[in-house]
């Protein structure tokens, strides 16, 4: 018997779609600090242990108005763009060849393989030994962890620009270095760019790292010294100013993602 | 201006490692001809049009071009695409640019060749789009017109509408074949379809399954300006077409890829 009327139909496919509300995040983050400061004040958390956002605000503003903020920030900042610029330097380099060419690959990778796993902090001691406790050991520490991440990125950068259009290029009798900068360096910048995302926030824990374990200037050794004083005001001032650097970075690299990748 | 341009393979033989895909293909595409490759899928049709341009070396067998390139010509084989082939992050007009620079023509020289060919396909509007802003057959006419901007002697084009739906297919095969039939260009078409091999060929080679050998020639001796897709001598012809290769495409088919 067929029923006229007939059931409805329920709708099923509801969820498994979840959605950004952008004012949510900022109230999430303005809530927590809040939240923080009134428990200081409550005398709820030792500020002892737990400085207030208030306090660390005024050793940030004190340090400013002091220079030390800036002292510190600036041979920090010229340790890092260093440091980072000869490893990626370095790292295109070998990672285009590695992706080019047959004579570079196996020997190439056979060495990434063999030193990427190493954990590179383990390696300042030694770099402090080879190029003495001054900038050299930090800054080849630096360009040392942003070496390996640079190679393997550009390598599959390289590897992952499609066959089909390369040899479109050379149907058209583009020359090999035509074919490199037109076809094979803008196929595999996304992948670049994307591994300095990588490289960068490396690139920053071990300038951290590497200034804690031997200098007298620089944001970890500010931080590490804040420590050994018992100064949790400073030392949470200079993890603030680590965490800003680190989100200043980042939004740099967006900015040349949009610029330079907005055909995607 | 009719290209003067002749293309043949001689005894090719093709084999990737112990596959054994083209065998003793002797086949010449005319000067100012088209010569339509037609076969099962996987009978070695791309294979042998890599042979043809020079992107693939036989395992044995020679590829000959004779006759005068025009004296404006800047890359005598010139291939299009099925896939299209556009360097997404490069406009319409660069895309086509990409093909002419680093060539003895100059910057202006360059310019009025790209207004030149995206005028002839219909592309001046879309100049500065990006190929992801672009339909299919959008795309494969920015691939055409990329093609047509190196004056070539000898047009490779490998199942070029076969990305394309069935509406967008039957207007662009109107626009190849006008395209075509003006230029004179020698052109060697490869397709799985019957309906463009009958209406672009002038000569349309049969290949059997893998490995592919040429089973037949058909020649079709009246003009491609003047042919319709409801002429019924052409309509028959895609039916003995038809019957040749559906044993053939039908086996192919059921066949495990070796690929
Ligand atoms: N690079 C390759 N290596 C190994 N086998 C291949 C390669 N290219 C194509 N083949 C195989 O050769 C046969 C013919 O391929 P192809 O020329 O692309 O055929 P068609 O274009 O007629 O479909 C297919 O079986 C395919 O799997
Ligand atoms: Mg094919």
């Amino acid at each position: 018997m067929l029923d006229a009327v007939g059931r409805l139909v329920p709708f099923r496919a509801r969820g498994f779609a979840p959605r950004d509300v952008p004012w949510a995040s900022v109230a999430t983050l303005v809530g927590v600090v809040l939240l923080w400061q009134a428990g200081a004040s409550a005398g709820l958390v030792s500020t002892k242990f737990l400085p207030a956002p208030a306090q660390i605000v005024r050793a940030l503003i004190d340090l400013g108005i002091s220079g030390e903020l800036w002292l510190n920030l600036s041979i920090s900042l010229q340790r890092l763009a260093i440091g980072w610029v000869v490893g990626t330097v370095a790292g295109l380099a070998l990672g285009f060849a590695v992706g080019l060419f047959t004579l570079a690959r196996s020997p190439g990778m056979a060495i990434v393989s063999a030193l990427f796993p190493i954990p590179k902090i383990a390696l300042v001691p030694l770099f402090i030994i080879w190029f003495g406790i001054g900038e050299g050991s930090k800054v080849i520490t630096l360009a040392f962890g942003v070496f390996f991440p640079t190679v393997i990125n550009t390598m599959a950068g390289v590897d992952g620009v499609s066959r089909g259009l390369i040899r479109m290029g050379q149907s058209f009798g583009l020359s090999r270095a035509a074919i490199i900068c037109k076809i094979v360096l803008p196929g595999a910048l996304p992948a670049i760019l994307s591994g300095f995302r990588i490289t960068t926030s490396t690139a920053i824990i071990l300038l951290v790292a590497a200034e804690m374990i031997g200098a007298e200037k620089g944001i970890g050794a500010f931080v590490l010294s804040a420590g050994n004083l018992y100064d949790t005001d400073n030392l949470l001032a200079g993890i603030v100013v680590l965490s800003l650097l680190g989100l200043a970075v980042s939004w740099v690299l967006g900015r040349i993602e949009r610029a330079l990748l907005s055909w995607r | 201006m009719a290209s003067s341009v002749r293309l043949r393979v001689e005894g090719v033989h093709h084999a990737y490692s112990d596959l054994i895909v083209l065998d003793a293909i002797s086949l010449t595409a005319e000067a100012g001809e088209v010569l339509v490759l037609v076969g099962p899928s996987g009978c070695g049709k791309s294979t042998l049009l890599g042979i043809f341009g020079g992107m693939l070396a036989a395992t044995s067998g020679t590829v000959r071009m004779d006759g005068a390139v025009g004296p404006d010509c800047l890359n005598p084989l010139t291939y299009v695409f099925q896939d299209f082939a556009l360097l997404p992050w490069r406009s319409v007009a660069g895309n086509v640019s990409l093909a002419l620079e680093g060539t003895r023509l100059d910057k202006p020289a360059r310019n009025a060749r790209i207004a030149e060919v995206l005028a002839l396909t219909g592309l001046t509007k879309f100049r500065d789009a990006l190929p992801k802003q672009l339909s299919g057959g959008m795309r494969q006419r920015v691939g055409i017109a990329r093609a047509l901007a190196v004056r070539p002697a000898v047009l490779l084009m490998d199942e070029p509408l076969s990305a394309l739906d069935g509406q967008t297919r039957d207007l662009l095969l109107d626009e190849f074949a006008s395209l075509i039939a003006r230029s004179g260009v020698t052109a060697i078409y490869v397709t799985h379809n019957l309906n463009e091999a009958v209406r672009l060929g002038h000569q349309v080679a049969v290949l059997s399954r893998r490995p592919g050998r040429v089973r037949e020639i058909v020649r079709i001796d009246r003009s491609i300006m003047e042919r319709r897709p409801t002429d019924p001598d052409l309509v028959a012809l895609e039916a003995s077409l038809w019957r040749l290769i559906r044993e053939d495409a039908a086996a192919a088919d059921r066949e495990m890829d070796h690929a």
